[in-house]
């Protein structure tokens, strides 16, 4: 008899936090899936095909900017407002100028000149992240250039 | 049956949708259908029976094509929306299709977002101005949206006052706003139009006429008088000149230009320059 009243306890009162410790597994699990069941019952979706947007290869825009290489709106002429005429310039240039600029990358520097260059350039910065002590053991040679020098200074034992 | 069925309304569909490429430089209708020369050979008049055999035909390169003004995609369909030329313009670098739109005759003005605009403050309230750009809404620009405006320091615009702007939000289903500084806070000549001048509309295409890079009504006009001159992509010019009769005179040029040809622009401007 007491047994069965034992057992009777309200399902609320068993989801609460206290009640969880005393609970055994099978219980445990079947609260969890009446709370489960009851989320899945009120969970909203739309009863609708899944929308596949395929991959489109046309954009859309609304811009004239884009099709149409347009000038900037403000003008000056014959130098009646020099501000203007100044911003003209810089914000029509733009366009030209980087197409100018494209081109002179790539004729900047060659690889060979660049490799020529960290060459000397290993020892220069070398020189810079040595001590102070170590740094005698970096020479100078005709070119003005720095390079290591491998010998380091030994202990000589005197001679008698 | 089925078959002969399925050709009529092949050749229907072949009909209706012309190829982009052969209508270039064309008037196009709103309601038509175009077909970009991807889509040519798959459902062009000839149908899928006499279809030449194409080695690459798969591995073709499926560049990215921009519809432009007047044209909406529609799913993989591209429909005309506007009456007006169709144009085409070649990718500047690497693989694409291009930009196709319609060169169309219009005075309305739908604000699009990135445009130069000139407006006039028609309310301020609060932290906003309200700004008339000749859209079917008057345009909302933020005091805070002014070169070197703080909360402290508010810029001096009044109502009444021309403002240069560009759009940063512009779509069919909000307010449109406005703002005065470029994305690095620099005017790069926005902000209220100085004192004076004058203020007059014109069509939205004499605005994109005007304002190509190799036009050459404002070449003559530059060499006219001193004067500076102020377009905004809403159909707005703005213009001032050393004296009134000056800047009337291109105000009146200007939209004149509208409708001249060039035989007859070359003999007022060189009746003017006499005088």
């Amino acid at each position: 008899m007491a047994a069965e009243r034992k057992t009777k306890l309200s399902k609320n009162l068993l989801r609460m936090k206290f009640m969880q410790r005393g609970l055994d597994s099978e219980t445990k699990k079947q609260l969890e899936e009446e709370e489960k069941k009851i989320i899945s019952e009120e969970h909203w979706y739309l009863d609708l095909p899944e929308l596949k947007e395929k991959e489109s290869f046309i954009i859309e825009e609304q811009s004239f900017l884009l099709c149409e290489d347009l000038l900037y709106g403000r003008m000056s002429f014959r130098g009646f407002n020099p501000e203007v005429e100044k911003l003209m310039l810089q914000m029509n240039a733009k366009n030209q100028v980087e197409e100018v600029e494209e081109e002179t990358v790539e004729l900047d520097v060659s690889d060979e000149e660049m490799a020529r260059r960290y060459e000397t350039l290993v020892g220069t910065i070398g020189k810079k992240f040595a001590k102070k002590r170590d740094r005698a053991n970096y020479e100078e040679d005709e070119n003005g250039d720095i390079k290591p020098i491998k010998t380091r200074k030994m202990f000589l034992k005197p001679q008698d | 049956m089925a078959a002969a069925a399925a050709v009529v309304a092949e050749s229907l569909a072949g009909y209706r949708a012309r190829a982009a490429r052969a209508v270039l430089e064309q008037v196009v209708l709103p309601g038509e259908e175009l077909l970009l020369p991807e889509q040519e050979d798959g459902e062009g008049p000839g149908g899928t029976g006499e279809r030449p055999l194409r080695l690459n035909a798969g591995a073709r390169s499926r560049g990215r094509v921009v519809c432009g003004p007047g044209l909406r995609r529609c799913g993989d369909r591209l429909l005309v929306t506007k009456c007006g030329r169709l144009r085409h313009k070649e990718p500047g670098s690497g693989s694409g299709g291009g930009v196709y739109w319609v060169d169309s005759q219009q005075k309305r003005y739908v604000p699009v977002k990135g445009d130069h605009v000139i407006g006039i403050v028609t309310a301020k309230s609060g932290d906003i101005f309200k700004v008339d750009v000749g859209g079917s809404e008057p345009a909302s620009l933020s005091y805070l949206a002014f070169e070197g405006a703080t909360k402290r320091n508010r810029p001096n615009v009044q109502v009444g006052d021309l403002i240069y702007g560009q759009f940063v939000v512009a779509n069919k289903d909000m307010e449109p706003e406005m703002v005065c500084i470029d994305s690095c806070g620099r005017a790069c000549g926005m902000g209220v139009i100085g004192q004076d001048g004058l203020l007059f509309k014109v069509t939205l295409g004499l605005i994109r006429r005007l304002l190509a890079p190799d036009c050459e009504i404002l070449q003559e006009v530059g060499k006219l008088y001193p004067l500076e001159i102020v377009f905004g992509m809403n159909g707005r010019i703005w213009v001032k000149a050393k004296t009134i009769q000056q800047t009337l005179i291109l105000a009146n040029i200007l939209e004149a230009c509208e409708h001249m040809t060039a035989d007859q622009r070359k003999q007022i401007f060189s009746r003017l320059a006499e005088s």
